[in-house]
């Protein structure tokens, strides 16, 4: 057991470190400064273009599809270095680079690789994902979005439906889409996964007003959508096995750590209790600190066994779940914890508070973190299945044509 | 960067998984509660054949020279079996704080017994109720006077490290007219408690000072890969009950009020392993890392635990209030490996003081 770089690891880290010196600094994003998410995304894209040209773009990407082909463990060190860095990253980039590019490099056809993965790879494409439906989140086999073929002999099809919770549908320039092409067969069977341009006519994308105050969310309706069935991923109904590889993908890059604990020492212990002594003189708080910042190690060391085992070429399964389920519990918690150390100020911050703004906002994201890329509740059920092989869920719906389903 | 045992540890950790399975079978700790025995004698003596107690002492005093970690997956398996053994007083504590602390001669006059079985140690810290490592027993002129309270494996054992005033220790003989040994009502059925009471009693100094700190992070590294053995044998207790107790017309474990209580143990095992790793790694290669990874792996250790103890009982419902069933061995074990080495609330307060710049600003 060795928890420090190899001499491979720190080689490649060093080359990491020299080349990010170099070229990071022009792309960093100015701090507490918002900026109109077209410009984030432009800046995302020219921060792909620059890791393109370093060779840095699709680290774990085999090469000779034009990715860097390092391991995972080089891909995790790629990853702390360019942390340091206060770089246009998001959702708008990393559905390509997590999501699109493994889809179509697993099930695309050769014409469909070379349209998509260097233009990818490049941010010359950002993706966004058109998975969950209004009646389709955690079942989201469940889905309603329907295509059938064109009836003017093209082969075409016409797709006609409503997707949510596509994260910057609005500025994104393809999506990766699941649709159903044959409600006559049980449900998970008659999905069929296209790639779709979204300037099609017939796409409409509205932002949501969420409980955050932000929209970075969408509604995609999509009416009469005309999809040429070169856009076609896989075969007729191998729709499901797509979103599998998606979601797969999905689950290995959750629990990107962002701290929280120490900071929040640093304020309890800066904090004074009006007894002449800290916050952090407290017993309870102290408790609730030291149990959280136990929780935050435990992640962090649970995900470095995770990392070994994949360079091992073992497959974690369903232990990826596992951080992402404690992650985001302990995430709430001690954001939640964070507030109430602050007191009132803690709800109605001084102007200029920016940290305290940055907790609530926290606070407020956590119940994404809880619901988004694998439920609690459905990681829950996962890890009883599969990792402690206990039975699976009563289905009601298993065998039943999609059709003669209720709801 | 390899964050995994060696294949070598692994295979330690299957050959003492293998013996205890032999050797120390829940009937077997039937017995030895119902004929109110100290210990699981033949369980000591097969370990020190297999080379486990031992395995961490140095070659030079008759031991294998291993590492934290090669101890830590013996301490996951005794956890797992519950065995009815004296490894953390007389190894985990007792050996290594003579390792520690101890003079050449009381290395070479006690450590090969300690390595060979032939003599079990303990280590008496606490002084009854209050701050778990007490230090009102005094040592002068080679007489220790004061009391010890309660003291695991005390009746056993054939010498006691003394947590004495000034935070020194005294190393004792305990058949000595000078010291009474008072067995205690203890929680734990497995685990025999005492009072230890000195009156003049001969003991001798032993020269490294400043070593409690470093013997009881060590040891709580060792705790907590214990924890999470007897936590993991809970879970698949657990587990298998529930697959086959049928309850209106399905297998118990296919309800997800059931499913979801034990992945909820699940997740808290494996954080706790994991900090158990990180500790074990911190004890033998980053030492100046092991004051906050001993605190993190004894605070995960003992959440973990504490789950899986008692919702182990509670799955099984009725049958697991019962002595026939397994449930109790942990469920008392649980609440003793909770308070030794200090619980939560004082490892709490060694995590904060073990941060970055936390010393200006601790309590």
């Amino acid at each position: 057991m060795d928890f420090n770089d190899s001499p491979e690891e720190a080689a490649f880290r060093a080359e990491a470190r020299a080349w990010l010196a170099a070229h990071a600094p022009a792309h960093e994003l100015p701090a507490g400064v918002a900026m109109p998410d077209t410009e984030e995304a432009d800046r995302g894209r020219a921060w792909m273009r620059e890791l393109y040209a370093g060779g840095w773009s699709g680290l774990t990407f085999p090469k000779a599809l034009g990715g860097r082909g390092a391991s995972g463990i080089e891909a995790v060190i790629f990853a702390e270095e360019e942390g340091k860095y206060r770089l246009p990253k998001g959702p708008f980039t990393s559905i390509g680079t997590g999501m699109a590019l493994p889809v179509i490099a697993k099930h695309g056809n050769d014409e469909q690789k070379a349209r998509f993965i260097e233009a990818t790879l490049k941010g010359d494409i950002t993706w966004c994902q058109l998975f969950s439906e209004p009646a389709a989140g955690s079942d989201l086999a469940g889905l309603r979005t329907k295509a059938v073929r064109a009836d003017d002999g093209s082969g075409d099809w016409i797709v006609n439906g409503q997707k949510v919770w596509s994260s910057w549908a609005h500025l994104t320039d393809w999506g990766i889409l699941v649709v159903r092409t044959d409600p006559t067969v049980p449900k998970h069977k008659g999905l069929t996964f296209f790639v779709v341009d979204m300037k099609t006519p017939g796409i409409e994308t509205r932002p949501i007003r969420q409980i955050s105050g932000a929209s970075e969310f969408n509604e995609t309706f999509l009416t009469d959508v005309r999809i040429p069935d070169a856009n076609r991923l896989g075969a007729e109904g191998e729709g499901w096995a797509c979103c599998m590889t998606v979601l797969m993908g999905e689950r290995l890059g959750s629990g990107a750590h962002r701290s929280g604990i120490e900071p929040l020492i640093d304020y309890a212990a800066a904090t004074p209790d009006g007894h002449g002594g800290t916050m952090l003189d407290d017993r309870s708080i102290r408790q609730q600190l030291a149990e959280a910042l136990a929780e935050e190690q435990g992640e962090r060391f649970f995900q470095a066994r995770l990392r070994t085992m994949v360079s091992k070429g073992e497959n974690p399964g369903a232990l990826a779940g596992m951080v992402k389920l404690a992650y985001a519990a302990r995430y709430q918690k001690t954001n939640g914890l964070a507030l109430e150390l602050r007191g009132l100020a803690g709800i109605a911050p001084e102007a200029g508070d920016t940290a305290t703004g940055d907790v609530q906002y926290d606070y407020i994201y956590s119940t994404v973190m809880r619901i988004a890329g694998g439920a609690d509740e459905v990681l829950l059920n996962q890890i009883a299945e599969r990792v402690l092989g206990m039975p699976g869920e009563v289905r009601m719906d298993k065998d039943v044509p999609f059709e003669k389903l209720k709801g | 960067m390899n964050f995994d045992l060696s294949d070598e540890q692994k295979m330690l950790g299957e050959q003492a998984r293998a013996l205890l399975s032999d050797l120390s079978s829940f009937d077997r700790l039937r017995s030895l509660i119902d004929s109110g025995a100290e210990w699981d004698e033949p369980l000591w003596r097969a370990l020190a054949d297999m080379g486990f107690l031992g395995a961490a002492i140095p070659e030079a005093h008759g031991g294998l020279g291993l590492g934290a970690l090669d101890l830590g997956v013996i301490m996951e398996a005794l956890g797992g079996a519950n065995a009815a053994v004296p490894f953390m007083s007389s190894i985990v504590l007792g050996a290594e704080a003579i390792r520690l602390a101890g003079s050449e001669a009381q290395k070479a006059a006690w450590l090969p017994k300690l390595a060979s079985g032939e003599a079990v140690a303990t280590f008496a810290y606490a002084e009854g109720p209050g701050p778990v490592f007490a230090s009102g027993a005094k040592l002068d002129g080679g007489k220790l006077n004061g009391a010890k309270s309660p003291v695991a494996d005390a009746g056993i054992a054939d010498i006691a490290v003394v947590l004495v005033s000034g935070g020194g220790f005294a190393l004792v003989e305990l058949d000595q007219p000078g010291i009474t040994r008072t067995k205690l009502d203890s929680f734990d059925q497995l685990r025999p408690h005492y009072r230890l009471d000195f009156a003049d009693a001969a003991a001798e100094s032993m020269p490294g000072a400043g070593k409690l700190d470093r013997l009881i992070d060590q040891a709580a590294v060792q705790a907590a890969f214990e924890a999470v053995g007897a936590a993991e044998a809970c879970l698949h207790m657990a587990r298998d009950y529930a697959m086959e107790r049928q309850i209106f017309g399905r297998p118990l474990a296919g309800y997800q009020a059931i499913k979801h209580k034990l992945a909820d143990v699940a997740v808290a095992t494996e954080l706790a392993r994991s900090n158990a790793y990180y500790g074990g790694w911190a004890a033998e290669s980053s030492p100046d890392d092991l004051p906050a990874a001993a605190a993190a792996a004894r605070l995960s250790g003992i959440k973990c635990l504490e789950m899986a103890a008692r919702e182990n009982l509670q799955v099984h419902g009725g049958i697991g209030y019962t002595f026939e069933a397994n449930c109790h061995f942990y469920y008392r074990r649980e609440r003793m490996l909770a308070v030794h080495l200090g619980g939560r609330g004082y490892w709490a307060d060694r995590l904060l003081n073990a941060q970055p710049g936390s010393q200006a600003k601790a309590a």
